[in-house]
C-alpha cells in the first residue's frame, strides 16, 4: 500500500456526492424494508407465542438457528431463487434477522406486564382484545422498541455485505476501495453507514419517548 | 460482648445513617435493632462485621476494635443471615450450608458432616441435602441460611430481618425454632427487624432506634412495654402495650383450686384426665362448651388470662405439661394477679426470667385445641 | 440442488489445501484463534468492570459501536491498514467485532447477580477474588457464554465475508465462485457455512449444559 496516500480525500468526495447519495438511498431503503416487515410479521407472531406458549420454545429456538447463520451464506443461498446483485436477495434475510430479534422482544414485552395490572384490567371489565390493546401493548411498547433499535441498527450494518453479491449500498464504497487500494471511499462508507445507524436509534429513542409519556414523567420525577 | 462507643455513620451526600450510637449488646443473649425505615438499623448491624465502616466512633468485639481485625477474617468468626436467605444458587444445599467451613479449611468430609448435623438441628430434613436453593421453599431457604450462620460455630450471630420475606406462619415457627435453637447454643445475637412484636417475641435486650439514627430507648422488653421512654416509642409499641406486658410476667404465682368444680359450672376431663369443655353444673350430659387451658410451668399471665376469657365460667384450666387437668384459676385469683401486676414496679431480674410470650398466632401457645 | 451435488460430488473438492476439509479446518482455526483471543481481552475487563463497577460506559459505547460496525468496511479497512498477503492482520477485524459481545454480557452477568448474593458471599467472609470467581463466576456463567455464543457466531460469519481479503477457509468457496461465476462452489460454500454456524450453536448448547450448574439453569426437576 502507498503510504502517501491519505485516509480522506475529501476532492473525491466532492466529485461523487451524486454517486454517494444514491447509493446511501438504496441502503436506507434495503435497511429500513426488513425492519419495517419484520416488525409486521414480528407483532401477530409475537402475540402468538405470548397467547399460546406451546409456541414461544419452538418460535424462539428457530429465531435463534436463524439468528446464527452468517449473512453472507444466506445472500449466497437466495441467489438461484431471487437473483444475484437484487434488492430482494438482501431484504428477505434480514427480514429474517430482523424478526429474530423482535419476536422474542415482543414475547418479552408482553411478559413485563404485571399480573397484577392485567387483572385490575380483566375485573375492571376489559375484554381480551381490548385489554391487548389498551393496557398489554402499550406496557410491552419500551421493551419492543429496544428489540427494534437493535435490529434496524444490525439490519443498516449489514446490508453492506451485500457488496459482495453485487447489491450493498454503501458497502460498494468497501469493494471499490479494496480493488483500487484507496481508503477515502472505504472510510466514506463505514461513516455514513455509522451515522446512519446513530440517526436510526436516535428516531427510536425519540419515539419511545413519545409513545410512553409515563415513562419519561416517572424518570424526571 | 460487642460495645458500640459513639458510632456515627455519615455518607458522602451528608445524609447521617446512624448518629452517635453507644450501646452495649450482652454475650449468650439476643439484642434486637428494631425501628422504622431509615433509622440506621441494619447500618448498625453491619458495621460489627464490618460490612460498612463507621465514620467516626468504634466498635468492640470482646473488647477488640473490629477495624483492627481484616473483614474476611472478621466474618468468618460471626455468623450472618440475611432477609433474602443469600444461598448460592449453584451450589446444593449442604454444600451452602459448609461455606464457612471450606474456608476455614475443613476437609470436605469433615464439613459437609457438620452441614448435615446443623441441618438437623435446624429442623430440615437431611433429604434436602442435596437439592439446590431454587427448589427449597421461602421458609426452607431462611432455615437454611441459619444453619450457614451456625456452621462454623460462631459466637456472634447478626440476622438482618431474616424472617421478614415469609408468610406469618412460616415466621412464627422460624422464630419458635430460634429461640429453641438459642436456648441451645446461648450464641451473642444481634437481629433487626422492623416489626416490634418481633422484637419483644425474640428479644432478652430491645434497642429502639429512631428515623437519622438515634438511639431512643434499651430495655428489655417488659420495661419497654411498661416504661416506654418517650412518645415515639409509646407509638412505635403500638396498642395494647398492657396486655402484650402480661406475657412476660409468668403465671406460676397463681393460685390453683384443685376442685373441678367452680360456682356454676364444672370441668369436664376425657379418660386422661384432659379437659374437654366446661359443662353447666348439675346437667350430667348438657353440651360441652368452649374452654381455655393454661400451663403454669411454662405460660404466662397472658395466657392464663386467655384461657380464662375463652370460658363461659370466666375461669382458666390449669394443666400439667402432658396437658392434664391440674387445677382450676378463678376470676377473683387473676383479679388479684392483675391488680399486683398493674401496681408492681418492674423489676428486670424478675421478668428476665421470660416467660414464654403467648401472642396470638402463635401456634404453640398456651391454650390447647378446644 | 443439481448444483449442490455437483460440488459436494466432485472427488477434487475432497482432497488437497482447497479441498473441504482442509478449507473447514482453516476456518475453524482462525475462528477459534480469533474467538481466543478476544476471550483473553474480553472476560478479565468484563469481569473487572462488573465487579468494581468501573468504566461501564466502556461497554455500553463498545456494544453499540460494534453492531453498528459495518464487518465487510472493518474487514477492508484494516487489512489495507496493516498490510496485505499475511493472513494474522485479518485477525485483527475478527477479534475487533467478538470482543464487544463477550465484553457486554460478562459485564452485565457480573452486574446482574442480585446483591443480597454478593452481600452474603463477603457477609461469609469471601474475599473480593474468591466473591467473583466462586460467586458471581458461575451465577453469572449463562450469560457469559451467550456472550461467547454470540461472539463465536459472529467470528463464523466474519471469517467468511474477510476470505474477500485473502483469509482462507470457507469463504474462499464463496468468493472465489463469485468471482469465476462458479455457482456450485459458492453455494457449496454457503451451505458448508451455514453447518458449521449451526455446530457451533449446538456446541454451546452442549456446553451450557455441562458447565451450568443446574441450580442456576433451574434444570433439575422439583421432586
Amino acid at each position: 500500500m502507498n503510504d502517501t496516500e491519505p485516509l480522506v480525500r475529501w476532492d473525491w468526495i466532492g466529485r461523487h456526492i451524486p454517486d454517494i447519495t444514491e447509493r446511501l438511498l438504496d441502503h436506507v431503503i434495503m435497511a429500513l424494508v426488513p425492519v419495517l416487515l419484520g416488525l409486521l410479521i414480528a407483532l401477530p407472531l409475537g402475540l402468538a407465542s405470548a397467547r399460546w406458549r406451546g409456541l414461544y420454545q419452538p418460535t424462539v429456538g428457530v429465531m435463534n438457528i436463524v439468528y446464527s447463520l452468517p449473512s453472507l451464506a444466506v445472500f449466497i443461498v437466495l441467489i438461484p431463487v431471487t437473483g444475484l446483485a437484487e434488492r430482494t436477495t438482501v431484504i428477505i434475510p434480514l427480514t429474517f434477522y430482523t424478526l429474530a430479534v423482535l419476536v422474542p422482544a415482543v414475547v418479552d414485552g408482553l411478559e413485563s406486564v404485571p399480573d397484577h395490572v392485567r387483572q385490575s384490567a380483566v375485573a375492571m371489565g376489559f375484554g381480551p382484545t381490548r385489554r391487548l390493546l389498551r393496557v398489554d401493548m402499550p406496557i410491552a411498547v419500551p421493551v419492543v422498541l429496544a428489540g427494534l433499535r437493535v435490529a434496524t441498527v444490525s439490519s443498516i450494518s449489514l446490508v453492506s455485505v451485500g457488496a459482495l453479491i453485487g447489491r450493498g449500498g454503501l458497502g460498494y464504497y468497501f469493494i471499490d476501495g479494496w480493488q483500487r487500494q484507496f481508503y477515502t471511499p472505504i472510510i466514506v462508507g463505514i461513516v455514513l453507514v455509522m451515522v446512519l445507524a446513530v440517526l436510526a436509534d436516535g428516531v427510536l429513542i425519540l419515539a419511545q419517548r413519545l409513545l410512553t409519556p409515563w415513562a419519561r414523567a416517572r424518570r424526571t420525577s | 460482648m460487642i460495645t458500640f462507643e459513639g458510632v456515627t455513620k455519615r455518607y458522602g451526600d451528608g445524609t447521617v445513617a446512624v448518629d452517635n450510637l453507644s450501646l452495649q449488646v450482652p454475650t449468650g443473649a439476643v439484642t434486637v435493632f428494631v425501628g422504622p425505615s431509615g433509622c440506621g438499623k441494619t447500618t448498625s448491624l453491619r458495621m460489627i462485621n464490618r460490612m460498612i465502616d463507621p465514620s467516626e466512633g468504634r466498635i468492640l468485639l470482646d473488647d477488640r476494635d473490629v477495624r483492627a481485625i481484616d473483614p474476611p477474617t472478621l466474618r468468618r468468626g460471626i455468623g450472618y443471615v440475611i432477609q433474602q436467605s443469600g444461598l448460592f444458587p449453584h451450589r446444593k444445599i449442604v454444600d451452602n450450608v459448609a461455606t464457612v467451613p471450606y474456608l476455614l479449611g475443613w476437609d470436605k468430609k469433615k464439613a459437609r458432616a457438620r452441614a448435615m448435623e446443623l441441618l438437623e438441628r435446624v429442623g430440615l430434613d437431611p433429604a434436602l441435602a442435596g437439592r439446590y436453593p431454587f427448589q427449597l421453599s421461602g421458609g426452607q431457604q431462611q432455615r437454611v441460611g441459619v444453619a450457614r450462620a451456625l456452621a462454623a460455630d460462631p459466637p456472634v450471630l447478626l440476622m438482618d430481618e431474616p424472617f421478614s420475606a415469609v408468610d406469618p406462619v412460616v415466621r412464627a415457627s422460624l422464630q419458635e425454632e430460634l429461640l429453641r435453637l438459642q436456648a441451645e447454643l446461648q450464641k451473642t445475637i444481634v437481629f433487626v427487624t422492623h416489626d416490634i412484636d418481633e422484637a419483644i417475641k425474640l428479644g432478652d435486650t430491645v434497642a429502639v432506634l429512631r428515623v437519622g439514627g438515634h438511639l431512643a430507648q434499651i430495655a428489655d422488653p417488659a420495661t419497654l412495654l411498661a416504661e416506654p421512654a418517650d412518645d415515639f416509642v409509646a407509638g412505635f409499641l403500638g396498642k395494647d402495650r398492657g396486655i402484650r406486658r402480661l406475657s412476660f410476667i409468668p403465671a406460676s404465682k397463681l393460685r390453683l383450686s384443685t376442685g373441678r368444680e367452680v360456682p356454676g359450672w364444672s370441668v369436664a376431663l376425657d379418660e386422661d384426665d384432659r379437659p374437654i369443655g366446661w359443662r353447666a353444673s348439675g346437667d350430667g350430659d348438657g353440651p360441652l362448651r368452649p374452654f381455655g387451658v393454661f400451663d403454669p410451668a411454662q405460660d404466662s399471665l397472658r395466657a392464663a388470662l386467655d384461657a380464662a376469657l375463652l370460658a363461659p365460667s370466666g375461669c382458666a384450666i390449669a394443666v400439667d405439661p402432658g396437658g392434664r387437668f391440674a387445677g382450676v384459676v378463678t376470676r377473683e385469683t387473676l383479679d388479684e394477679a392483675l391488680g399486683r401486676a398493674s401496681g408492681e414496679a418492674l423489676d428486670p431480674a424478675r421478668s428476665a426470667a421470660h416467660a414464654r410470650p403467648a401472642a396470638g398466632g402463635d401456634p404453640d401457645a398456651g391454650q390447647a385445641a378446644g | 440442488m443439481n448444483w449442490l451435488i455437483e460440488f459436494f460430488g466432485t472427488a477434487a473438492n475432497w482432497s488437497g489445501p482447497s479441498g473441504i476439509p482442509a478449507r473447514l479446518l482453516e476456518h475453524v482455526e482462525f475462528s477459534a484463534v480469533a474467538l481466543l483471543l478476544s476471550m483473553i481481552i474480553a472476560i478479565p475487563l468484563g469481569l473487572f468492570i462488573g465487579h468494581t463497577g468501573r468504566g461501564g460506559v466502556v461497554v455500553v459505547v463498545a456494544a453499540n459501536a460494534a453492531r453498528a460496525l459495518p464487518t465487510l468496511g472493518l474487514v477492508v479497512l484494516i487489512v489495507l491498514l496493516v498490510g496485505v498477503g499475511s493472513t494474522w492482520p485479518v485477525l485483527a477485524p475478527l477479534i475487533a467485532l467478538a470482543v464487544p459481545p463477550i465484553l457486554v454480557n460478562t459485564y452485565e452477568g457480573i452486574r446482574g447477580v442480585e446483591r443480597d448474593l454478593r452481600d452474603a458471599a463477603y457477609g461469609m467472609g469471601l474475599r473480593g477474588g474468591q466473591v467473583l470467581l466462586k460467586v458471581l463466576v458461575p451465577v453469572a456463567l449463562p450469560l457469559i457464554l451467550l456472550g461467547l455464543r454470540i461472539a463465536a457466531i459472529q467470528v463464523v460469519a466474519t471469517a467468511t465475508v474477510a476470505a474477500y481479503v485473502g483469509l482462507g477457509g470457507l469463504g474462499r468457496y464463496i468468493i472465489d465462485g463469485l468471482a469465476t461465476k462458479d455457482f456450485p462452489s459458492t453455494l457449496g460454500g454457503a451451505v458448508l457455512v451455514v453447518a458449521l454456524a449451526l455446530l457451533v450453536q449446538l456446541g454451546f448448547a452442549v456446553l451450557q449444559r455441562a458447565v451450568v450448574s443446574p441450580g442456576v439453569s433451574r434444570r433439575v426437576k422439583s421432586r
